[in-house]
């Protein structure tokens, strides 16, 4: 393992996951599968913001949901737009709202016609949001199961609010896309196309999450994580330093929910409540927490035990599926990620404990 | 674990770059049809050569519309076990391949994509939430498959690729309207839970009762799920109007006629009409804070006829006498017989085929005689209103004149063109 955390062992280590994601995956997998395996990259994307605010930050985020949900429902918007102007030009009401009894379109949507407008807002708006309520939230020295807590009051009030609106689908959502940025989304080589991008954004985001845990922001992190007061005293400001996980993670989260839309083709509030949100941990407690691709494997490992498992057992799999997060909560309280280092404690266990982190 | 191994930003932006390249040359190399381009066809993958065909089973057996759902289940299944008894579609046994849709519309899109591509299904029965067909609708569409849909919705919709064998609006809420107008109802109060459904269902309600000189007198909406209701069933008591219309959906329906009861609101004071409250639900609500409160359904497990007879049963043999028939139970089955129908009369089990065929396809259903009307996929069905008994079932107390003819954009209506929207 030592060797992964060297120069070349990284660039191993990024150069197998290309290779399995860009050159395998698409060889091996049919086309659905392939549409299945992209939608849980998504996943992973926003597991890996959980990994940095989590597992390295402590900050226990369990409305990771709003920040995906606003990355998907400003795609979504854009999606809408496209469609309504290339079906009755410029300015037409998207089909929806027509049948919601909207003829007039709402203000705030208009500027989503523009795709550079809508990638600035995906890439802006939810991470803004997370700063300033970070900032909030930090600078009151909130944290532990407080914050926990208000994060996923804040998930659940969010998809409610949603349900409420409307001009945005309400319960039902956004749906029945039909181009992403010009291309047919029902041409199976613009599906592969999607997958692609997902998996490139999947790459880039470990990159970055590396960087910022090697680099002395992410050492500084660990320490607010393990003795904030500490950390305080040495003259920092811890909430600072939180802060910007969180709006990292914001980021991820949605990037991810902007990419997830045109790959499943809906997004309604049942995906981005407190329930999803839940999920996203668990995948990432799943994985393990504090290391750099654990969350990835954990996420992609919950989503696909969950399609495996209820594609077998159509009314039995939550059972079974429930008894795989308390066997790996149970043997393996470090995640997936840790396998390695319980085996090896196995054998000689008279060996000194190592830290798992 | 050794701390800070360097890896320079220089470096990171360099392989940033690089990759950002890789992405435009893939990008440039491999794009498919751009908007307004024709898709080539889906080719399908049914097979058809054996002697079996499949079909697929896409219902919510876990999450909150699990205990609805499997009752949808168990009538499919129903339906495919008599139909091969007696010989399977054009000498083929149907084989059921069962999904989850798991209560979440990305998963039923998901489930609905893997039966098409991955089990190669000639067509799938099953969905109920509209937000559970409005996610597979594009997948049907993507994929030239076929869905048939067994659930009353909120009209306005009418795909190629979808069969809707409940009601439209037109055979059930207007029904209801005109059979309160009739029995001399002057007032209505909406309470309806916040979703596509009864806001659609409201507004139609509204345009009725404008044309119709109904004063509505309250309108009140709370999140599906809700249980608190007490300020909503004051006003409503406050407001004193001839009738309640009723538009919850789920668990919110407990709590709201078990509230209704407590202020001593009485059916013959001011009666309910609901329109998601069956056989099934009854039990749920407790018969003793709804008896005597009305439905508008196009089925009861009471309908007298010998082909219900023979349903209820068949279904009483196969899954225990204690459970009961319901309309979503009855047009589920009534869709698998109908998809036989049409697949014997097309002989063939090409999606292009059964499309083609399925105009005036009838069935001798449990509410009667059923047709497909080939220009909107939705079928004719009897309006009935029911009383709710004191042994827990519905009794029709009015039904419409022969089955409605299917109007999802409610083009019939004078009164509605300010709310129908042609596709």
């Amino acid at each position: 393992m030592k060797f992964f955390t060297t120069r070349a062992g990284t660039w191993t280590g990024f150069g197998a996951a290309a290779l399995v994601l860009f050159g395998l995956a698409p060889l091996l997998l049919s086309g659905f599968r392939l549409g299945l395996l992209a939608q849980f990259l998504c996943y992973a994307i926003v597991a890996v913001g959980i990994g940095l605010a989590w597992g390295r930050g402590g900050m226990l985020t369990l409305g990771q949901g709003v920040f995906f949900g606003m990355g998907a429902y400003l795609m979504a918007m854009h999606l809408k737009m496209a469609d309504a102007e290339f079906r009755g030009g410029p300015g037409a009401v998207p089909d929806f709202m027509e049948l919601a009894g909207i003829r007039e379109l709402p203000a705030y949507w208009a500027p989503f016609a523009s795709p550079a407008f809508t990638i600035a807002a995906i890439l802006v708006l939810p991470t803004a949001f997370a700063v300033l309520l970070g900032l909030a939230v930090f600078k009151r020295r909130v944290k532990g199961a407080y914050f926990a807590i208000l994060s996923q009051a804040l998930a659940g009030a969010f998809a409610i609010l949603l349900i409420g609106q409307q001009s945005l689908g309400g319960f039902n959502g956004l749906s029945r896309f039909r181009y992403f940025f010009g291309y047919n989304l029902d041409d199976p080589v613009n599906q592969q196309m999607l997958y692609f991008i997902v998996a490139g954004v999947l790459l880039a985001v470990v990159a970055v999450s590396l960087q910022l845990r090697r680099s002395r922001y992410g050492e500084l992190l660990v320490a607010v994580r393990d003795a904030e007061e500490r950390v305080r005293f040495l003259g920092y400001d811890a909430a600072n330093v939180k802060v910007v996980a969180y709006a990292v993670a914001a980021l991820f989260a949605s990037v991810a929910g902007a990419v997830f839309v045109p790959i499943v083709g809906i997004i309604s509030p049942a995906s981005i409540g407190i329930v999803p949100s839940i999920m996203f941990i668990l995948g990432v407690a799943i994985g393990g927490r504090a290391s750099l691709v654990g969350p990835v494997v954990g996420a992609l490992a919950v989503a696909w035990a969950q399609t495996a498992l209820s594609e077998q057992f159509p009314s039995a799999w939550t059972y079974a599926q429930g008894l795989m997060f308390i066997l790996v909560i149970a043997l393996l309280p470090g995640g997936i990620a840790s396998t390695a280092a319980v085996l090896k404690r196995i054998p000689t266990k008279r060996a000194t404990v190592e830290a798992t982190t | 674990m050794p701390l800070r191994t360097k890896l320079e930003a220089r470096s990171l932006t360099k392989s940033l770059a690089a990759a950002a390249a890789a992405a435009c040359l893939v990008a440039t190399a491999a794009c498919g049809s751009k908007a307004g381009e024709e898709t080539a066809a889906v080719e399908s993958c049914v097979d058809t050569s054996g002697d079996t065909v499949k079909v697929g089973s896409l219902n919510s057996l876990s999450g909150t519309m699990a205990i609805s759902e499997t009752t949808v289940r168990d009538s499919i299944a129903l339906a495919v076990k008599e139909i091969n008894a007696a010989g399977g579609v054009q000498g083929k046994t149907i084989e059921i391949v069962a999904e989850d849709g798991a209560s979440e519309p990305t998963v039923f899109a998901e489930k609905a994509e893997k039966l098409i591509r991955e089990d190669c299904v000639a067509a799938v029965f099953g969905g109920w939430t509209s937000a559970s067909r409005k996610a597979m609708l594009p997948v049907f569409e993507d994929n030239d498959s076929l869905l048939y849909y067994p659930v009353q919705y909120e009209g306005l919709e009418a795909s190629e690729n979808i069969f809707y064998t409940g009601a439209t609006t037109n055979q059930q809420i207007i029904p209801a309207l005109d059979y309160l107008a009739e029995t001399g109802v002057e007032s209505i109060y909406l309470v309806g839970s916040d979703y596509v459904f009864p806001r659609t269902a409201n507004a139609i309600i509204n345009a009725y009762a404008e044309a119709h000189g109904i004063e509505v007198l309250g309108e009140d909406y709370v999140t599906l799920g809700s249980t608190e209701f007490s300020t909503i069933v004051t006003q409503v008591k406050s407001a004193g109007a001839d009738a309640v219309f009723n538009t919850l959906n789920g668990d919110s329906n407990v709590a709201f006629f078990r509230e209704y009861a407590n202020v001593g609101l009485t059916a013959e004071e001011m009666p309910v009409m609901s329109v998601s409250i069956a056989e099934e639900e009854v039990g749920g609500i407790g018969v003793e804070n709804i008896e005597g409160q009305l439905a508008a359904w196009n089925y009861y497990q009471t309908v007298d006829s010998p082909a219900n007879g023979s349903f209820v049963e068949a279904f009483k043999a196969e899954y225990g006498a204690d459970r009961v028939t319901s309309d979503p139970m009855e047009a589920a089955y009534t869709s698998v017989y109908l998809w036989a129908a049409t697949v014997e009369k097309a002989g063939s089990f090409a999606v292009a085929d059964v499309q083609e065929a399925a105009d005036g396809v009838s069935f001798d259903a449990p509410e009667g005689t059923v047709v497909i009307d080939g220009d909107n996929h939705h079928v004719s069905k009897t309006a009935r209103i029911g009383e709710i008994n004191a042994d827990g079932l519905l009794y029709t107390v009015w039904e419409s004149e022969g089955p409605i003819e299917p109007d999802p954009f409610l083009e019939g209506y004078d009164w509605a063109a300010d709310l129908a929207v042609t596709e």
